[in-house]
């Protein structure tokens, strides 16, 4: 398989550093994969855009940080602007269409996925925007399958949490699928 | 997947390994970026019985895990730069007194509170000489979860061994990245245990009176033998002395226990070395980036190679000498100003083949850098 570079960014507290953990820890787990997963920390991690990096691989992984990665997430308008200018060329752009106003287009498929909306129409609580966005990740990279997903989600989180999780999973999936996939 | 899989931090690979070795009392002050190492064992050790202890202060903490040895625990304290500057002075104490304990420092920039949430090699020399007077210390590293995982065991081992004090030099980015750690089972390393002294009670015991093989047994303190610590130079009941032989026996005794074992305690890894003309050497976080560039550069038919430290003190000068001697250059990739530079520059034949590629901006040294800067060294400019 290709190595795939995957940067998360959005706002401190819409869990964007949480998706990519779980993420890289599934491919691990559950999928085999060697991964590796990292983050800013300090003043750039509070407000402003964070950002988490994944690299996910089936042979060892040296370098840890992405530098130019096949895929950005970008679910605020700050960390658009501030990581689209990094991505390379001929990657995938994924961004919230509530939050994020595609400004100039970049050399990468782009995905505005409407999944705030649709998280708060189907599910009504924001706190699974993130794995929504995981669901969508999912779908267009066919790296790591719903089923490691969960897997993962089920040892971290309360088992009253699970299904709205598989739901924000599922309708991810669905976003991208119904975006040109 | 077995449960002996994680997907972890380094810092808790660190956790992981300290547990296995036998680790059962912690006394630390938390401080970016260490302080998973804290956290984490302040759920693990109540568990297994051990002890957590949240310390006013780094130089609290490192007395208190002295003290904790001496009564025979396997102990350990966690910091980064500046808590690990407040450790020099205990860290000189367990040296002179000869107590096993280990101590983590997983760096970030300096000086002073320096780069908090950043990437730094700057502590090497620090580890070797921030405590004053002539002494010798062991301080380790390693570069990937599973390797953090078995120096910090070596560690533990090392410490028991030469009942001295072992740093482990980490770094935010092998701290707080996340990766795969493989558990190995109980016994698939072997461990040091504490080499208590045979003496019976009610006969004399003398903590500094080494045996044939030169190793000291230790009493529980507290327990069945009465004796004495201190930080003076001492005799072989523990007692202060400045009788010109003691101090000279017992300084040479502290630094030959560890220097004649330079290459028992040399740890390292070779990557591609066999035929390689430049070889980069490199620890820690830097030597995943210089070996992403040693990856690339092989196929492409560069005869390039890495040695990777895991023990930098004892300086393991004679290998190094050894590895490099066919070398056309030798390119230390560190992220400090030198640190590691001036030991292989004094270990190898020819100092003048000898490169420094390293980033001090608190951002890892990634492999372009490092391909940028070989260019520059091998003439073909930038």
């Amino acid at each position: 398989m290709e190595r795939c570079r995957m940067v998360f960014s959005g706002s401190g507290g819409q869990g964007v550093i949480t998706a990519a953990i779980i993420l890289a820890e599934a491919a691990v787990l559950h999928e085999g994969l060697e991964a590796v997963q990292s983050q800013a920390y300090g003043a750039e991690a509070r407000g402003g855009a964070t950002r988490s990096d994944v690299v996910i691989s089936d042979a060892t992984i040296n370098f840890p940080k992405v530098i130019q990665p096949n895929v950005l997430v970008c679910l605020t308008q700050a960390s658009y602007n501030k990581f689209s200018p990094i991505i390379r060329p001929g990657g995938m752009l994924i961004t919230d269409s509530r939050y994020v106003t595609i400004q100039k287009k970049v050399d990468a498929r782009q995905f505005e996925l409407p999944m705030h909306r649709s998280v708060m129409d189907k599910i009504g609580k924001p706190i699974v925007l993130n794995i929504c966005m995981l669901g969508a990740v999912l779908r267009l990279t066919d790296l790591v399958r719903a089923e490691s997903v969960m897997n993962v989600l089920k040892r971290r989180i309360p088992s009253g949490f699970l299904q709205i999780n598989q739901q924000a999973l599922d309708l991810g999936m669905e976003l991208a699928g119904e975006h040109g996939v | 997947m077995s449960d002996n899989v994680k997907f972890v931090q380094g810092n808790e690979a660190c956790v992981e390994g300290a547990l296995y070795a036998g680790l059962n009392f912690f006394a630390g002050y938390p401080i970016t970026p260490s302080t998973e190492v804290a956290e984490a064992l302040s759920s693990r050790l109540p568990q297994k019985g051990g002890k957590f202890i949240q310390m006013e202060d780094e130089i609290a903490s490192i007395c208190a895990i002295i003290g904790a040895s001496l009564t025979g625990h396997k102990v350990m304290t966690a910091t980064s730069g500046p808590g690990f500057s407040l450790m020099q002075e205990g860290l000189g104490y367990a040296i002179m007194a000869e107590i096993p304990c280990v101590i983590v420092n997983v760096q970030r920039g300096g000086p002073s509170t320096g780069n908090p949430t950043h990437v730094s090699q700057g502590d090497i020399n620090q580890a070797r000489w921030g405590t004053h007077g002539d002494h010798a210390v062991i301080a380790l590293t390693a570069s990937n979860h599973q390797d953090v995982f078995a120096i910090t065991v070596d560690a533990f081992n090392l410490a028991e061994t030469y009942r001295t004090p072992v740093v482990l030099l980490f770094d935010e980015v092998l701290g707080h990245m996340r990766e795969k750690l493989t558990i190995p089972d109980p016994g698939q390393i072997p461990l040091v245990e504490r080499l208590w002294t045979s003496v019976k009670e009610g006969v004399d015991y003398h903590p500094y009176l080494p045996r044939e093989d030169g190793r000291l047994p230790m009493s529980d303190f507290g327990g069945v033998h009465r004796y004495n610590v201190t930080g003076l130079f001492h005799d072989m009941w523990g007692f202060p002395s400045a009788d010109p032989g003691v101090v000279h026996g017992l300084l040479r005794h502290l630094v030959d226990k560890i220097y004649n074992n330079e290459n028992a305690i040399a740890r390292y890894k070779e990557y591609y070395m066999e035929d390689a003309r430049t070889i980069f050497i490199s620890y820690g976080s830097s030597a995943r980036s210089a070996l992403h560039v040693v990856e690339y550069l092989r196929p492409r038919g560069v005869p390039i190679g890495l040695l990777e430290l895991q023990t930098l003190w004892p300086f393991p000068s004679r290998i190094v000498r050894e590895k490099c001697a066919d070398a056309q250059a030798v390119v230390v990739v560190e992220m400090n100003m030198g640190q590691i530079l001036n030991e292989v520059k004094t270990a190898v034949d020819r100092p003048d083949s000898v490169y420094l590629a390293n980033r001090i901006d608190g951002t890892l040294i990634t492999p372009t850098d490092i391909r940028n800067i070989l260019r520059v060294i091998q003439g073909k400019g930038v």
